[in-house]
């Protein structure tokens, strides 16, 4: 999977556990819950899609890998070659 | 016969739109069914009915604007006769429990996102006439726009003609992507008029501050042994399984609450009501600003699971506009919690008929004494807001003792 295609991943697994947000309207650095406002519940709900859609089941301790989209495609990316 | 008339859903609720209806004359209806879809300045709420019986007429057109109290149907009553003509409706069946609204209604609002407008999903349609902008989804939207293509060019193989991603991505199909099914893109946000929603709370707090005598008790509380026992767990388990905080403090309170009943109720006109039930509130802040504070019904019958399983439904109904209007109005208690960030503490406006809430800061780590040493402890500031014309604060004390009890020993949960 290419960085970019996992990008696409996490950006539409967001957009879809908070269908409120507009993938538009979200920029590559954005803190997911202090810009976002992204609630623990909502992160728990994008990290299960993201195991569910990538086979990457991201610890609790690893949460702050996934703060930011280019955090996040960074992270999962480093996961997804280690396996 | 019986009339079956525009629920309250609330201190804060004059009126509603009636957008959907869910059964139609003849149908057999019994309580609890989801009869009809409301819209609220708390986005849709599905309306139950209580009562068996059999919609005899509907009385309410799809799209009006009706006071709380205005008939939606008639409904006849299981075991009696089919329709004498002159057969004149007996009882209004509004939402049993709660008083009227004590305010006029108020020039109407600006109706939130109506339900009817969506498109209906409709399996077989062909793909989007030319020229008409087809639906896309948000992912296509964005690897469109990265890759300047111009979305009306492109044949959608979604539902109605929607533009996926994997349409956009042409023929460089992703496995996990082709996998899955895309919804199709919805024609507006779910979502809730921010102003709409303003007013009802507005209207909600105001009765509160101006009726409800309100005391306040708060005590901060060792949540290491929770944090470290829910830190253990969660590494044992998948995603989907792990558990939040907020299911703790939720439960926790579930639990004070049925020791100190004078909590735990709704206070009417004929003065306080204790319930048997725990009908936990759980105050979800919407993004874009407002909050909605649905039930969790019977939350003493649950484990720590259960209960973070409903708190995941809840949540995903609120955020997209579909609760029940049983969760909006059975509450006994709310909960509301900071979450992870943010304030030290929370000392919560009580919602009417309820006669407490339950504040919940965000957790800190801070110095802490135990057996004379000090030590560096997360710690957490619960704030009890409390109805004095139902209980005092000797009570109100040993609910937040109760809870801090519990969060001591979470493995018993």
């Amino acid at each position: 999977m290419t960085d970019a295609e996992i990008r696409l991943a996490v950006l539409e697994e967001l957009t879809s556990v908070a269908p409120d947000i507009d993938a538009e309207d979200v920029g590559p650095d954005d803190d997911l819950m202090q810009d976002l406002e992204i609630d623990s519940m909502d992160f728990l709900n994008l990290v299960s899609a993201l195991h569910k859609r990538l086979g990457v089941d991201v610890p609790e301790a690893d949460y702050p890998s996934l703060a930011t989209i280019t955090l996040a495609t960074k992270y999962l990316s480093w996961r997804l070659r280690r396996t | 016969m019986a009339i079956f008339a525009m629920p309250s859903l609330g201190a804060d609720m004059d009126a509603g739109k009636l957008v959907e209806w869910l059964v139609g004359p003849g149908d057999t209806v019994k309580r609890g069914d989801v009869v009809a879809v409301v819209e609220t300045q708390k986005g849709a709420i599905e309306i139950e009915i209580f009562l068996d019986g059999v919609v005899e007429r509907l009385e309410a057109e799809l799209g009006a604007t009706l006071p709380v109290g205005a008939p939606l149907a008639t409904i006849r009553v299981k075991g009696e006769a089919i329709a004498a003509d002159d057969a004149q409706p007996k009882a209004v069946v509004a939402e049993p429990k709660l008083a009227p609204p004590e305010q006029p209604v108020p020039p109407e609002q600006p109706a939130p996102a109506k339900v009817s407008d969506m498109p209906p999903v409709v399996r077989s349609m062909p793909a989007a006439t030319p020229g008409v902008p087809a639906p896309s989804s948000p992912a296509a939207r964005v690897l469109a726009a990265e890759r300047g293509i111009d979305l009306s060019t492109l044949r959608g193989s979604g539902p109605m003609g929607a533009i996926l991603l994997t349409d956009v991505q042409g023929t460089t199909v992703l496995s996990a992507t082709s996998a899955k099914a895309e919804a199709p893109a919805p024609a507006r946000k779910p979502g809730f008029d921010a102003q709409a929603m303003r007013v009802a709370i507005a209207a909600a707090m105001t009765r509160s501050k101006r009726e409800i005598p309100h005391y306040y008790l708060s005590q901060t509380i060792d949540l290491q042994p929770a944090t470290d026992w829910l830190a253990a767990t969660n590494a044992t388990r998948v995603p989907d399984k792990r558990l939040l905080m907020g299911a703790l403090f939720v439960k926790a309170a579930t639990l004070a609450a049925t020791a100190v009943p004078e909590l735990n109720g709704q206070y009417g006109e004929a003065g306080f009501r204790p319930s048997a039930g725990v009908h936990a509130g759980v105050a979800v802040a919407l993004r874009g600003g407002g909050l909605i504070a649905p039930a969790i019904r019977d939350a003493e019958t649950l484990n720590l699971d259960q209960t973070m399983t409903a708190m995941r439904d809840l949540v995903a109904r609120a955020r997209s506009g579909r609760l029940r209007s049983s969760e909006i109005t059975d509450g006994t208690i709310t909960i509301s919690s900071m979450g992870e960030t943010g304030a030290d503490q929370l000392t919560a406006v009580i919602y009417p008929p309820q006669v407490a809430i339950v504040g919940v800061g965000a957790p800190v780590v801070r110095p802490w004494v135990i057996d004379g040493e000090i030590l560096p402890r997360t710690l957490v500031t619960v704030t009890l807001s409390a109805d004095h014309r139902v209980s005092d604060g000797r009570r109100g004390a040993r609910f937040l003792a109760e809870i801090n009890r519990v969060l001591q020993n979470p493995e018993a949960l």
